[in-house]
């Protein structure tokens, strides 16, 4: 792997960051209301507001207020929740390895199914099969995924309670935290029965989660695969004698998985987008909930730090992205 | 391809059909709205709060004693309204910016296309969410958010199909000719920018729908006792145990105008622009 | 050349399903290939030539295309009734097939040494090492420097007549008794061209197989084929040996075939391409279909011209031939 390459991506990485915190931090300063005024409450008398103002940084001028901030940043600060008076950063933390807990079950779910039912119906083109999987992908794509939730926590919790309605796991059940990720410290730990609490909890928010993406996998799977087929190369990989099986998933899967994995990447955003949904249904305490409380809440600093994780996650996922293209594709030449 | 042959083609295609015929039929509903509701959508009745679906109610009352049924007719105009009005807000200036930067190139392109990268580097949801935050919950603020979160899209695809124009020997030969960058741009270059426009335009009312919603739902959209479907959504979320009809019907309703707005631009994509099919 | 046909196809009949309607791509070909012998294969595009080549190796598009009527008889099986299966074996293994476009045909994903194994060990019982040695000689068997080196390269790093010595040597690993190779020489240069086709006169020699080869240039034929056999519209026109059809072609179309070539050394005079253009399949003339074309058509054309015998070996659809 060309690592000039990766250090030039990562260098662009840091430049949207930077323009990214830039622009947070501008806007957050035009929201109307005084966090100062905020936390003291309506009958605060004037000199504790100054005082708070300026234990906040609130008094100086913007641009010193940013040059501060991002002083901090770099040292890795996100600087203090104004309503817990704990730090952003370890605030963040959890929450995030709840979001990517769940986004990666989604992400799994999405992709497994998608692309399955994708290569179904590529293979078997105007099929019963192909126009059922197509119809249900495209009732998929126009999905709003906050009612779907709902539905499937009366459906699965109330009127049939077979799965639990919301959080990670039972109240009192606990695993050491290794990684994060309850399912995996679960294992880690061999604690089965935790390991069973976490998949029933995680799985309705997760199918909850992985709707939309699913859908839209699975439309393009389809047409990628259907070009794909129709190519030169699947034709001779016939003429050897290979199996029908072979022919599908060694030669013409393979190719189609660019534009699915293009299409992956751009969905993580929508991946991410949704968790704030269905975070709020489900009770998942993850980052995407934890944002829009920050922000009712007129948490700055919580703000721009859920922001900056979210902005360089889409980064980062883009600069993976492109990194399994040319993992994908030999024909792409990396230029240094 | 002539109008008639377009449009012959498009009546035939079974997505474009069925996708014009739900919206048509919401349009109705939406037009109609007060003449067909049966009840008062804001009007509580204490007495008859959280009823099933009944002949009375077909979709049951809410928390209020409201007529869900009503309610939802009623949203029908404000969701119609909400789809129209975000494109519009992000169709224009997004069409502009891509027109300016596919046309002239160099630094304008650089500079308007990385604008728009750092918007699309948020998850669209989260920026409509802190947009509605800066200026203040409510519906005008939400269909403004859905707008401009979608601005950087149309500036892509319409830079996309400009670039592709330039390539063709007319615009070159028109420039050759000496007319002016306006002329060009408004005579030759954007007519043919607009059948991807309408394409993405009509999905892009889908999407307005839903993120609308899903504001609505958080909160963030427009107010209560407003029957936006999404805020209704977002009531009959704490009766789910208890009263499930509340939720489903509006979000019954959401669906069935999302994918009436998917269906039928899926099936002017596959008539107006064949060669964005794989897409 | 005394064995029998190793392929022997009878009245072999395919029909595609197209949006206006069936359409009748080969019909009732018939046409035998011994041991050792290469048969050219030769019309204009369009003319059924590789639909015949796919029917044979029952690579039709599914479902718009499938054989109606006739059969392949190969080593006394009828491919066209044979179950997928049993297909599968014989593809790639007892007959294989090389095609036009080397780039496009080969996987772009995998290494040329990856493609040739997978051929290797589809049909031949061999570890992963021992199949890995078979291919690196057949790369060296087609001419391919370095092969052990060439294996671990992917198709895009190679030219386009090494692509096609790879594709060749795909085609042979399996050392098959028909091979059916599909304009293989039209991508490439003229230079390149004329090493494929010696390498694979020197191949089909080495391994006596027999070789179908399908083009649109006579030349290629002249340089190649023991015998020939012309299409137009789905049908063979004329057959014959390579020697006999240049002499003395009876068909009016193989004439205007040659009259619409330049000829190094031959008669100097003006190109005459043929006047009007190949019929559409769906709207065929009764009887031949090149009589709307013909110089010497009259009313008995609007019959289906019979299958008349002009000479040793030479076998004409027409009835008013050329005389010899």
């Amino acid at each position: 792997m060309p690592l000039g390459y990766i250090a030039k991506r990562l260098l662009q990485l840091v430049a949207i960051l930077f323009g990214v915190s830039v622009v947070v931090f501008l806007m957050l300063r035009m929201i109307p209301g005084d966090p100062a005024q905020l936390l003291l409450g309506e009958f605060a008398n004037p000199e504790e507001l100054a005082r708070l103002r300026t234990q906040l940084g609130l008094d100086r001028s913007l641009p010193l207020q940013y040059g501060i901030y991002l002083q901090n940043l770099l040292q890795g600060d996100l600087g203090n929740s104004i309503r817990t008076n704990t730090p952003v950063a370890v605030e963040i933390w959890g929450r995030l390895l709840a979001t990517l807990e769940l986004s990666l079950a989604a992400m799994f779910i999405s992709t497994v199914v998608g692309v399955s039912a994708g290569v179904v119906s590529a293979v078997r083109p105007h099929s019963a099969w192909d126009y059922g999987a197509m119809f249900m992908a495209l009732v998929g794509v126009s999905m709003p995924i906050f009612w779907l939730g709902l539905m499937l926590i009366y459906l699965f919790a109330v009127k049939y309670p077979v799965l639990p309605m919301m959080g990670r796991l039972p109240m009192g059940l606990e695993v050491p935290a290794v990684t994060g990720l309850v399912m995996v410290d679960a294992l880690i730990a061999g604690r089965f029965g935790v390991l069973w609490e976490a998949s029933r909890h995680l799985l309705l928010p997760a199918l909850t989660l992985a709707t939309i993406p699913m859908a839209v996998v699975a439309r393009i799977t389809r047409s990628a695969m259907l070009e794909v087929l129709s190519k030169d190369y699947v034709r001779t990989a016939r003429a050897k004698g290979l199996s029908e099986a072979v022919v599908i998933l060694r030669h013409a899967l393979r190719n189609a998985f660019l534009p699915v994995v293009t299409v992956l990447g751009l969905n993580l955003g929508l991946l991410l987008g949704g968790a704030v949904l269905t975070e709020t249904i489900f009770s998942w305490p993850g980052l995407g909930r934890y944002v829009v409380d920050s922000l009712m809440g007129r948490d700055y600093a919580a703000v721009q730090g859920c922001i900056l994780v979210f902005a360089a996650m889409m980064a980062a996922i883009n600069l993976v992205v492109d990194l399994i293209y040319v993992l994908l594709d030999p024909r792409i030449r990396v230029n240094e | 391809m002539s109008r008639w042959e377009a449009l012959h083609d498009l009546m035939s295609n079974w997505s474009a059909a069925a996708g014009m015929a739900i919206i048509a039929a919401i349009l109705v509903v939406a037009l109609a709205g007060p003449l067909l509701t049966p009840h008062d959508p804001l009007m509580p009745a204490p007495l008859q709060r959280l009823q099933g679906p009944s002949s009375a109610h077909p979709f049951g009352t809410d928390s209020l004693g409201r007529d869900i049924l009503s309610r939802v007719i009623g949203g029908a105009r404000i969701s119609i309204l909400i789809g129209v009005i975000s494109v519009t807000i992000s169709l224009l200036p997004g069409t502009l910016l891509g027109l300016l930067a596919g046309y002239f190139g160099r630094w304008i392109d650089s500079l308007i296309m990385r604008c728009m990268d750092m918007l699309l580097a948020f998850p669209a949801i989260l920026l409509a969410i802190f947009i509605t935050a800066v200026l203040e919950p409510n519906l005008t603020n939400t269909m403004i958010a859905v707008g401009i979160v979608y601005i950087p899209h149309y500036a892509r695809i319409v830079r996309a199909s400009v670039l592709s124009l330039k390539q063709q020997l007319f615009v070159q030969a028109v420039g050759h000719l000496g007319g002016g960058h306006v002329r060009i741009l408004l005579r030759h270059v954007l007519p043919n920018c607009i059948p991807p426009i309408i394409v993405y335009a009509t999905l892009g009312m889908g999407t307005a729908v839903l993120q609308a919603a899903a504001l609505g739902f958080l909160g963030l959209g427009a107010q209560p006792p407003s029957p936006e479907w999404g805020a209704m959504l977002s009531e009959g979320r704490q009766y789910i145990q208890i009263a499930p009809h509340v939720a489903a019907f509006p979000g019954a309703a959401i669906l069935l105008l999302v994918l009436g707005f998917n269906l039928f631009g899926d099936g002017l994509r596959d008539v107006l622009d064949p060669s964005l099919r794989s897409q | 050349m005394s064995t029998g046909p190793v392929l022997d196809i009878r009245e072999l009949t395919t029909r595609f399903d197209t949006r206006r309607g069936p359409v009748t791509a080969v019909d009732r070909f018939s046409l035998n290939l011994a041991a050792g012998e290469t048969m050219g294969l030769v019309g204009e595009s369009g003319c059924g030539k590789s639909v015949t080549a796919l029917s044979v190796m029952r690579l039709l598009p599914r479902p718009a295309g499938r054989i109606v009527g006739g059969q392949i008889l190969f080593k006394g099986k009828d491919l066209a009734a044979l179950p997928e299966s049993q297909m599968r074996r014989i593809r790639g293994n007892e007959i294989s097939m090389i095609f036009q476009e080397p780039l496009t045909s080969l996987n772009p994903v995998y290494t040329v040494g990856f493609q040739i194994v997978e051929a290797v060990r589809r049909h031949r019982r061999m570890d992963r090492r021992a199949a890995r040695e078979e291919a690196v000689r057949m790369l060296s068997l087609v001419g391919m420097p370095e092969p052990a080196a060439r294996m671990e390269d992917y198709p895009h790093q190679l030219s386009g007549g090494m692509q096609q010595r790879v594709m060749i040597a795909m085609a042979l690993s399996c050392r098959p008794a028909v091979m059916i190779a599909d304009e293989p020489t039209t991508a490439l240069d003229v230079t390149i061209q004329a090493q494929i086709l010696d390498l694979m006169n020197r191949l089909k020699a080495e391994i006596g197989m027999a070789v179908m080869l399908i083009t649109h240039d006579l030349g290629v034929v002249a340089e190649t084929c023991q015998r020939v056999a012309v299409m137009y519209t789905g049908r063979i026109v004329e057959a014959a040996d390579v020697r006999t059809l240049f002499r003395r072609p009876a068909h009016p179309y193989t004439v205007g075939l040659f009259q619409s070539l330049p000829q190094i050394g031959g008669r100097r005079g003006r190109l005459r391409p043929i006047p009007g253009a190949v019929p559409s399949l769906l709207r065929l003339p009764p009887g031949c279909a090149f009589q709307e074309r013909c110089f010497r058509s009259d009313a008995q054309c609007r019959q289906d011209p019979p299958w008349t015998s002009v000479g040793a070996e030479h076998w004409v659809r027409c009835w008013h031939p050329m005389e010899a």
